[in-house]
């Protein structure tokens, strides 16, 4: 059995035939999925300018974290749902669409920078987070965050576009 | 008197018919649109919150203002502009969507809210949030969400 053998059974399931096919879901599906950007990457956006010293640098590292990072799991627990019900509409598609291969990339490498800023930095971050001037691996970390996801956005906007199909 | 013959003249401007023509300058201006409502976003929200209590508590509200009006002029600022781009190469389209004018109006009433409202709120240095202040902050949560929400639903019509 084919990768595509399942995605192929996905697409022919009836709830993802049913979502396809509805007038409202789909575009209130499509439509969480964009808009919650303003709560997920405008908070994350918010972070990394923190780490890179651009902004709220007298607010410290530790305090901003600790108020934004429940929001924006919340709001990326909402993207990671709205997109797996997005996904599953065409999965055999999307998958063959070189732009959503892409956006996996770095998807996997945002994923991979936000787990090593929580397990080397983040705990001592009240040890270092003060002032505007950060550790360089807490500058790095924003940097490849803000980049990451900018780049998400713009392949996942790309991905409505199949210039290569 | 109509609008209707501003739109076909924006229709018809030779930006307009430059991006109608390129296969992919609107998706890269959507891209820039997309990133800008993001910054604009994370400006407010981290303001907003603390309106309504559940954020930064030991940072001075007019603080958190001071610091992110700047990105949220920022971000308001490409989005206007990318925003505009796009209107104009589907202008005539943008007059029939009852969408494009809900969030044209409801943008108007977001900034004013913003600029004027919200920003009485924010110059107050006094950290207990009240009902007021949270009511502030849930206004202006809510009419942002819904500019963006009325703009994605223009793409659907």
């Amino acid at each position: 059995m084919t990768l595509t053998t399942v995605l192929q059974w996905i697409e022919d399931t009836a709830w993802s035939t049913a979502l396809r096919e509805s007038i409202w879901a789909y575009p209130v599906v499509e439509s969480s999925h964009v808009i919650t950007l303003f709560v997920f990457l405008g908070l994350t956006m918010a972070m990394d300018a923190r780490l890179l010293g651009f902004a709220l640098t007298r607010v410290p590292v530790g305090d901003v974290m600790r108020r934004t990072l429940p929001w924006i799991r919340g709001a990326f627990a909402v993207m990671v749902v709205s997109g797996v019900l997005l996904f599953a509409t065409t999965p055999v598609r999307f998958s063959e669409n070189v732009f959503f291969l892409l956006k996996f990339a770095f998807l996997f490498l945002a994923g991979v920078n936000v787990w090593v800023f929580h397990r080397r930095l983040y705990p001592t971050v009240d040890t270092w987070g003060r002032g505007d001037r950060l550790p360089r691996g807490a500058r790095i970390a924003g940097a490849v965050s803000l980049t990451m996801w900018i780049v998400i956005v713009a392949t996942g906007r790309l991905i409505a576009y199949n210039w290569f199909e | 008197m109509s609008l209707y013959p501003f739109f076909v003249w924006c229709n018809d401007t030779a930006v307009a018919a430059t991006i109608r023509e390129s296969v992919w300058l609107f998706p890269v201006i959507e891209v820039f649109h997309l990133l800008a409502m993001s910054l604009l976003g994370g400006a407010l929200l981290i303001v907003d919150f603390r309106l309504l209590g559940v954020g930064l508590s030991n940072t001075s509200l007019r603080r958190l203002a001071d610091e992110t009006l700047v990105w949220w002029k920022t971000g308001l600022g490409v989005a206007v502009v990318s925003g505009v781009l796009l209107f104009l190469s589907e202008a005539t389209k943008c007059y029939e969507t009852p969408l494009f004018w809900w969030k044209l109006d409801l943008l108007g009433l977001a900034i004013v809210f913003t600029l004027f409202v919200r920003s009485r709120w924010t110059r107050r240095d006094d950290a207990a949030p009240s009902l007021t202040s949270r009511l502030v902050g849930a206004t202006s949560i809510g009419l942002w969400l819904s500019v963006a929400l009325a703009g994605r639903g223009i793409g659907f019509w």
